[in-house]
């Protein structure tokens, strides 16, 4: 299973995510309050909006489409309508890329 | 004489066309705004929401201790209207920015408010949840939203009589019961999922007993009394919330994806934007539901230029929509389509936004004159 550099750590704000996509897939990554990595699948669990557009609050990121919530750390939807959990994918930081861990 | 050639039902003809042509769980037109700019708007706060709550049961509760002092002279009807507003409109407005989960920062407060708004408008808050979320994928998509207050042509007795809140009153006890017994509509089926309707049961089962409960002091008091504080409000108070919520997509296109097309943002007074919770700004809370409410003004600034303008007033939107629903009665594709100013973005037709007032939703075949009429006469 390859590592993929996906973005310098600093295209992420603080407490936000952003979109990347590879391999004919889409992900999010966020960078959690304490500047801590995470990676998930892009598109919400519920239908199919990508949760770029979305707000990251502490560890739990909200959909922008009706609001559904998951922990971005295990996947865990957390607030309804979302109720299926988000795939998540292991990060690292290697000299200041954020690389993920690609099944 | 009523002629129709939709079909609005849950799982109809409409529903299957719309699907074939994608118009649902479609992507929709958004403003473009800088990533930080809709961070700042997104931000959750309490503050605002505590407020407003202090206030809202501050003023319910003198107004019903005064009610029930003055009862039952007619001096205690100024303040059982009032009681009333807050009850049967403000609470739909707090069942739904809580629905969203942006009313407060915190958690539980939301869900409280929500239990509680949810209690007072006798609406389970479950199967309205759901409901809300498919108004909020699919808006005013026939066969697809179970939010559309007014099919076109409008059926204008009950459009008269929401304001008096029969409907919303017979509507969800109905509902109540039926959720009571065990049972659930096929059609409310279809966007409630499965594992959550055990819920749905169970609460309408509490809530039964609550209900009861009202009824049987009120027997044993021999007096309405307590049925003016739980469950009559819905009659005397649902006015506001109707009056308000006409405006949001009535006269406004159907069948698009482009919520400036369907939705309806009014300028109004302070009052009623403390009972609306804000959502007079209609087209930006449907483009950007994640705002809260106490952000939407601000929103609104921000995206004026590339939205119709705003209607001035509440009479100015009604100007509008009169003679829309009267026009609708000769055919029921006639719609508003409002100008945008030179800033904005043009309507575009993937967003459906070259859809025309009085042209059937292209690709509907459904939809054509010749099928006219398929309602009674
Ligand atoms: S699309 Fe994400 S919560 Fe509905």
């Amino acid at each position: 299973m390859p590592w993929i550099a996906a973005c310098s750590a600093d295209d992420i704000d603080n407490e936000d995510l952003i979109r990347w996509d590879h391999g004919g897939r889409s992900y999010a990554i966020y960078r959690s309050p304490d500047d801590d990595y995470f990676c998930t699948d892009g598109f919400c669990t519920h239908e199919a909006i990508h949760l770029a557009d979305g707000l990251v609050m502490d560890y739990v990121v909200e959909c922008p489409k009706h609001n559904g919530q998951f922990d971005y750390r295990n996947g865990e939807a957390v607030r309804l309508p979302a109720c299926k959990n988000l795939a998540t994918y292991q990060t690292r930081i290697e000299n200041g890329q954020v690389e993920i861990l690609i099944g | 004489m009523s002629h129709t050639n939709r079909d609005y039902a849950l799982l109809g003809r409409d529903a299957k066309l719309a699907e074939e042509i994608g118009l649902v769980s479609a992507q929709w037109y958004h403003t473009d705004l800088p990533r930080k700019v809709m961070k700042e708007l997104m931000q959750r706060s309490d503050r605002p929401a505590i407020r407003d709550t202090i206030i809202l049961f501050g003023v319910m509760i003198a107004s019903a201790s005064m009610g029930i002092w003055l009862w039952p002279s007619w001096w205690s009807a100024p303040f059982w209207l009032v009681y009333g507003v807050l009850y049967g409109s403000a609470m739909d407005s707090r069942w739904h920015e809580c629905g969203h989960g942006t009313a407060f920062k915190t958690r539980w407060m939301n869900d409280a408010l929500y239990q509680i708004a949810c209690f007072c408008m006798m609406r389970n808050p479950v199967t309205w949840r759901w409901s809300h979320t498919r108004h909020h994928t699919d808006t005013i998509i026939v066969g697809h939203d179970p939010e559309i207050i007014a099919m076109r042509p409008a059926v204008v007795a009950r459009l008269i009589l929401n304001f008096f809140g029969i409907f919303e009153l017979w509507g969800n006890a109905k509902t109540t019961l039926q959720l009571i017994a065990g049972y659930m509509p096929e059609t409310t089926k279809s966007f409630v999922p499965e594992p959550e309707r055990k819920r749905a049961f169970l609460v309408a089962r509490i809530w039964g007993l609550s209900y009861l409960a009202t009824l049987a002091l009120a027997l044993w008091m021999q007096s309405i009394l307590p049925l003016m504080l739980v469950g009559l409000p819905i009659l005397f108070g649902s006015w506001h919330m109707v009056m308000t919520g006409y405006m949001q997509h009535l006269g406004l296109a159907e069948n698009v994806l482009d919520h400036r097309l369907n939705s309806r943002t009014v300028y109004m007074n302070r009052i009623s934007r403390f009972i609306y919770w804000n959502m007079n700004f209609h087209v930006e809370h449907h483009m950007f539901p994640m705002v809260p409410w106490h952000a939407l003004p601000r929103m609104h600034e921000l995206v004026k230029h590339d939205m119709p303008p705003a209607h001035p007033s509440i009479l100015s939107a009604y100007r509008e929509i009169i003679p829309t629903l009267i026009r609708q009665f000769r055919n029921p594709d006639w719609f508003v389509k409002r100008q945008l100013p030179p800033t904005a973005q043009p309507y575009r037709a993937e967003y459906h936004g070259d859809l025309e007032p009085g042209a059937p939703t292209p690709g509907i075949a459904g939809y054509d004159n010749a099928l006219r009429p398929v309602a009674a006469e």
